[in-house]
């Protein structure tokens, strides 16, 4: 009995390990990333922060980032909102229900019209899987890390994902905050520049039409909803499991006290 | 070979009976076969594997017939399975984290295998198809990794074909032939397709219907490493042995329900299990122009991985991997120890095997992380350490005075 108890508490320690490791691992990029403003707790099952969040994305990110694996319907049909009502506010291309959610915006290169290959220098990514590669984590930070850096030739730059070619897309709603570097003035390139990475990095220095709390909230929603967009299937996902489980646990029940039954008599 | 007696059954079974030995190979293979009453914990993970054998056929049958294997198709029909097919995500978890449960409980198999001397004569034949099955079971994770093509996909299958480029004289031919183009492309995605759903399972069935014949054989070991067959009763049974039906049909149900409770908590709840069964950057689709920071196979491969980096020399490494795994076919011959199981060895034998399986794990561990000359180190150490356990096992085996064997098997609960 001994024996065996140790055995299958060699077992126990390591599952627990192994979870253990799986547990607070949200944020995944390579290397050390700069998290200021810490985890977000993301809720995709509720329905009121996905359809904010869809609210953001179609008027601030659809017009350069492509869902491409994302169909307009099953936003309507998950989003708990009609099909016509959802086409009217958020499909400014004319599609169909069926449809991805796709950019009018044309990529450019050599040999074609400009684009933003010209504009950007690259072709915004799209963002059907951001919060599976990044995490959830990762872009709740990125979305408030933004910071004017006139030496960038965007002229923003920002802390969780410094050199993007990305101008800060919500700086009306955030307005604006600037980098504080502690001790190292100026020089905003030098390794020091980054090394405090927390909120006393920045400091406001002009407001948007959100306060600081309605903009981490939107954030938040925006996130939210990315990570609904990156697997649709986590709005139920958990729920089947809780049935999936107990439906196990109660056959493994009836097993264990079968398999007593058969062997009481063995000694 | 004709039977002796002609069927007793009757009815459907009788009439099946007389022209295929139904009956027969029912008593032979569970009803009339005797496994040891005293088996533990460990050996659950037998019939495990043969679970998760069987979901990953089962659910594998359903993904095909949604899964593109075209460079063009691969990666978007993935996300297809999972956005558009019913029901498809589950099938797709089941069949990505299935995997990771299957390298779990065939690792947990072997170890067992290691510690009770389930190896040794009689059981060298099982021991040498059950390092087989491993070896197409790596080859099949493997092809199978690659078909989502995502960014791990596409490297890792670069990483890993471009070690057949160290073979001398055909290294690059050979390289070219596996990938069918220079480079990792949908030539290569439907080669590995047609291996990892057609050849790859049918040499995995076949070994393992060999791996299952040859036990049945000989009979199954135990946890005291005790032959239950040299003490019989007057019909012939062994003494210690129960027949597999019903006593560990049904034990091996519950085993069966508990694990699968654990499994579908994975599939449910951690289905990426923080990005250690589905990695993050395979939710990027395959840019061969674009190389992640850090390319790293799965947790399953990273011991023999962690081998490979800590090699200076290309095709040195690529022979160290290789011979990491091809020894253990030795195994059965380099243990000479007079008892099987752990139990009943000397003090050293246990420390060998304890530093073994550390070395092992820690390599795993290394093989994770990105590449620093610390961990070169240690990655060194502890290669020296896995094949030091195969140099050392003949003579810490012969040497290591043994505890008394009980002649019969002992039961703890």
């Amino acid at each position: 009995m001994i024996k065996l108890n140790l055995q299958f508490a060699a077992v126990v320690t390591w599952a627990a390990a192994a979870f253990g490791l799986a547990a607070g691992n949200t944020a995944h990029a390579a290397g050390a990333v700069c998290l200021p403003f810490g985890d977000i707790q993301a809720d995709a099952t509720n329905v009121d922060t996905l359809q904010r969040g869809a609210k953001l994305y179609f008027n601030y990110c659809a017009s350069c980032h492509s869902l491409q694996y994302m169909r307009y319907g099953r936003l309507a049909q998950d989003l708990q909102l009609s099909e016509d009502d959802l086409l009217k506010n958020f499909a400014f291309t004319g599609a169909k229900a069926g449809d991805f959610v796709t950019i009018a915006m044309p990529k450019g290169g050599r040999g074609n019209p400009p684009g933003s290959q010209e504009w950007f220098g690259v072709t915004p990514p799209d963002l059907s899987l951001v919060a599976r590669s990044r995490g959830v984590d990762w872009i709740y930070n990125y979305l408030n890390a933004y910071y004017p850096d006139p030496s960038r030739p965007i002229g923003w730059n920002n802390l969780t994902f410094p050199n993007s070619s990305m101008p800060n897309p919500l700086w009306e709603l955030q307005g604006i905050q600037e980098h504080v570097v502690h001790g190292h003035a100026g020089d905003a390139k030098s390794a020091d520049a980054h090394a405090d990475c927390s909120p006393s990095a920045f400091k406001k220095v002009s407001e948007g039409s959100r306060s600081a709390e309605q903009y981490d909230k939107d954030t938040r929603d925006l996130t939210t909803f990315l990570e609904y967009v990156g697997e649709p299937a986590i709005i139920k996902r958990e729920s089947y499991g809780v049935w999936a489980i107990l439906y196990l646990s109660l056959l493994t029940m009836l097993f264990w006290l079968l398999k007593n039954e058969y062997w009481k008599d063995i000694h | 070979m004709a039977r002796p007696t002609a069927s007793s059954a009757s009815g459907i079974l009788g009439w099946l009976d007389q022209r295929i030995p139904v009956v027969d190979f029912w008593n032979t293979h569970v009803g009339q076969y005797y496994a040891p009453k005293n088996f533990n914990l460990w050996y659950y993970f037998g019939s495990l594997s043969l679970l998760m054998l069987v979901n990953q056929i089962v659910t594998g049958i359903f993904l095909t017939m949604h899964y593109s294997p075209t460079e063009e198709g691969a990666f978007a029909s993935v996300e297809y399975i999972m956005r558009d097919v019913p029901f498809g995500w589950i099938i797709r978890y089941m069949h990505a984290a299935g995997a990771s449960f299957f390298f779990i409980v065939v690792y947990l198999h072997m170890f067992r295998g290691l510690m009770y001397g389930s190896y040794k004569k009689p059981r060298e034949l099982i021991w040498v198809l059950g390092v087989m099955i491993f070896l197409a079971l790596m080859a099949e994770a493997f092809l199978g990794y690659v078909l989502p093509w995502g960014q791990m996909s596409f490297w890792g299958a670069q990483v890993i074909v471009s070690l057949f480029g160290a073979v001398p004289y055909i290294g690059q031919d050979l390289v070219q032939l596996i990938q069918g183009d220079y480079l990792p492309s949908g030539a290569t995605i439907s080669r590995f397709f047609a291996l990892h759903v057609i050849a790859m399972p049918l040499a995995i069935l076949l070994l393992v219907v060999l791996h299952l014949g040859a036990l049945h054989e000989v009979g199954s070991n135990n946890p005291d490493g005790v032959e239950i067959k040299a003490k019989k009763d007057s019909n012939g049974k062994p003494l210690d042995g129960i027949p597999f039906h019903p006593y560990y049909t049904v034990k091996d149900l519950f085993g069966a329900g508990f694990f699968l409770c654990i499994f579908a908590f994975v599939v449910f709840f951690q289905p990426t299990f923080g990005g250690l069964f589905l990695e993050h950057d395979n939710f990027i689709e395959a840019n061969p122009l674009v190389t992640p920071a850090l390319i790293k196979p799965v947790w399953y491969f990273t011991p023999y991985y962690a081998m490979l980096r800590a090699i200076p020399d290309k095709l040195l490494g690529v022979m160290v991997m290789g011979g990491a795994t091809l020894i253990l076919f030795l195994l059965p011959w380099l243990d000479r120890s007079p008892v099987k199981s752990i139990r009943y060895r000397g003090f050293w034998s246990k420390v060998l095997l304890f530093t073994f399986t550390a070395s092992f794990l820690i390599l795993g561990y290394l093989g994770s992380q990105a590449g620093t000359d610390t961990t070169t180190f240690i990655s060194r150490i502890c290669t020296a350490i896995y094949f030091g356990f195969f140099a050392l096992l003949p003579f810490v085996s012969a040497w290591d005075q043994p505890k008394p064997v009980p002649d019969r098997v002992t039961m703890h609960d």
